[in-house]
């Protein structure tokens, strides 16, 4: 082939360099600058910050002076645990999501496996037609959905859920559905179904059905079959869909926002507040950094999982 | 006995979840046809909600401007992704490389918030205004990032499977390499491409946080003026746009599979 010329020539190279580049210039960078700006003062300029990065005195060198009031504020929050009256603000948006990205994971985890199990297993034909109707309200805007459920669950008496119930005579009164907890998991939940669905899927129709057929003529029972076969050979794909809820879940703005009132904090609702209505850049920044921190390791599990997967592939 | 009980269990959940996946949008679609101003009571069919969409120059420009940065972050997703998949799927591992392989999909699980405020330090940075600050340009930047991990994971998983006997003997034949992919591997590759762009057209045009934090006034796309909307009062007019999104995806799909299924039956036959 091509292995005498010169290494900048190949074409193999610019295919190379091109998502290098792009990555480079529209992930990395962008994620050096999130460091840079949470260790900057807060200011009334444009952009609304004062950069830690100072020319030094003789006019050469660049210096590092780093405004720690960011992080310190969370520290401080750390620290005031168990204190009367303390204002736990990021602390408890932190726990809050985390808590609820769990929740949501498990609950896709529950309905979505022996959902895509069912979709897997049965006639050929009729999985594209499942799994189509999987994709398509996937395929329809994310917003709109979310709306749906403003309609579904709102707490006055034109509520649909409410409608229902009042008119079977369950309820005499409109029940509180919306701007809670509960509205925003079942927001979530219904939201990222979808993105545990189709890994599980993907995973459990490469199944191979002489396994379990081997395991059923050896004796063991369905329960049994399931938990030592199925289970572990599915476990890339329970990997995958759990970090695809999990990781985004942890972050979600726009489903606390909107279905959660103003009693729901959540971590993404407090970086979108800080960037947006109270102009405090380096303190959304800094509460980006300790998000992505929390996430590495989440993060790692699933490019390993998708790696591996994508790799078995024939 | 044992089968058709754990059969008719099966059937109850699939029929469960998708009752959990469908009612709400079938509520959207039904109540867009009311007469009356409230979202979820039903006054009596009408198709006023419809004319005032028709009606609306600030959706229709919205949904012009989300229809441009959808078709060219999916092309230019669609290019940087075949790309990526390509160094993913066929260099031998070299320095940086599990790096990369990282970094390509992780916008794909990264909280939105994290990559939206990342893009906004970047293209507000003051020393990288050749950029052009926030704008459609910058929301186009961002959707290809994102889009670009869809799109390399969804063309790695075509390119494995490919056999590679056929762009070996093109190259043992003397075809130079950038020939051989557009001749050999392109075809070939052709369906996951396709299903690549028309994925990320829809991620892009469905995108609110990205859009949001990079949008200025003057570059509204559909999903930031439905989120606007949403938080002013609710009108039945969202109910017939979300109508509308859902009978234009409806039919994209299913002549999608139609497609699909045809061409897999071809080359069943061609077997």
């Amino acid at each position: 082939m091509s292995g005498r010329r010169p290494f900048m020539l190949r074409g193999r190279f610019w295919v190379g360099m091109l998502p290098w580049a792009w990555l480079l210039l529209f992930f990395l960078l962008p994620f050096a600058l999130i460091v840079n700006v949470s260790l900057s003062t807060a200011d009334l300029a444009i952009p609304p910050y004062v950069s830690p990065l100072h020319a030094t005195e003789d006019g050469h060198g660049v210096e590092l002076v780093p405004d720690l009031s960011s992080f310190r504020r969370l520290a401080d929050e750390l620290g005031s645990i168990g204190e009367d009256g303390a204002d736990l603000l990021y602390l408890q948006a932190y726990g809050n999501s985390l808590l609820l990205a769990t929740l949501t994971t498990l609950c896709c985890l529950l309905i979505g496996y022996p959902f895509a199990y069912h979709i897997a297993r049965s006639r050929e034909s009729v999985r594209n037609v499942l799994l189509m109707m999987v994709m398509l309200p996937f395929w329809t805007s994310f917003l709109l959905r979310v709306y749906a459920w403003m309609g579904l669950l709102d707490s006055s008496e034109v509520g649909l859920i409410n409608q229902l119930l009042l008119g079977l005579g369950i309820i005499d009164t409109p029940l509180p559905l919306l701007y809670n907890t509960g509205a925003v998991l079942t927001g979530m939940i219904y939201s990222y179904l979808p993105f545990m669905v189709l890994p599980l899927y993907a995973n459990l129709v490469k199944l191979d059905q002489r396994l379990l057929e081997a395991a059923s003529d050896l004796g063991a029972r369905p329960i049994t079959t399931f938990l030592s076969v199925t289970l572990p050979l599915s476990r890339n794909g329970i990997i995958a869909g759990a970090m695809m809820v999990f990781i985004p879940a942890v972050g979600e703005f726009v489903i606390p926002d909107l279905l959660g009132g103003g009693d729901v904090q959540m971590i993404g609702r407090n970086i979108w507040d800080d960037f947006g209505p109270n102009q405090d850049w380096p303190m959304a920044a800094a509460v980006a950094v300790v998000m992505v921190l929390l996430l590495i390791a989440p993060i790692v599990v699933f490019n390993r999982s998708s790696r591996r997967e994508a790799e078995e592939q024939p | 006995m044992s089968r058709s009980s754990s059969r008719w269990g099966a059937h109850s959940w699939l029929v469960l979840v998708f009752a959990f996946l469908y009612i709400p949008i079938l509520c959207l679609v039904a109540f867009s046809f009311t007469s009356g101003e409230i979202t979820t009571q039903f006054d009596g069919f009408s198709l006023r909600w419809y004319r005032s969409l028709l009606e609306d120059g600030e959706i229709q420009s919205a949904v012009w401007l989300s229809l441009r940065i959808g078709a060219l972050a999916a092309t230019a997703a669609v290019v940087v992704g075949t790309a990526a998949a390509f160094v993913l799927a066929r260099f031998r591992p070299y320095f940086g490389s599990s790096f990369f392989a990282g970094m390509t999909t992780a916008p794909m699980v990264m909280p939105e918030v994290v990559t939206g405020l990342s893009l906004v330090l970047l293209f507000t940075h003051p020393a990288l205004s050749f950029l052009g600050g926030r704008g459609a340009l910058a929301i186009w930047a961002a959707h290809t990032t994102l889009c670009a991990a869809y799109a390399a994971v969804l063309v790695q998983s075509r390119l494995r499977e490919v056999d590679r006997s056929l762009e070996e003997a093109a190259l043992d034949l003397g075809c130079p390499p950038f020939k051989v992919f557009f001749l050999v591997t392109v075809p070939v590759i052709a369906p996951a491409l396709v299903a690549a762009w028309l994925l990320t057209f829809t991620l892009s045009m469905d995108d609110f946080v990205l859009a949001a934090m990079l949008s200025d006034p003057g570059s509204t796309t559909l999903p930031v003026l439905i989120f606007a909307r949403l938080h002013h009062g609710l009108k039945p007019e969202i109910n017939a746009l979300a109508t509308i999104i859902v009978a234009i995806v409806s039919i994209a799909v299913l002549a999608a599979n139609h497609a699909m299924l045809s061409s897999q039956k071809k080359r069943v036959r061609a077997d």
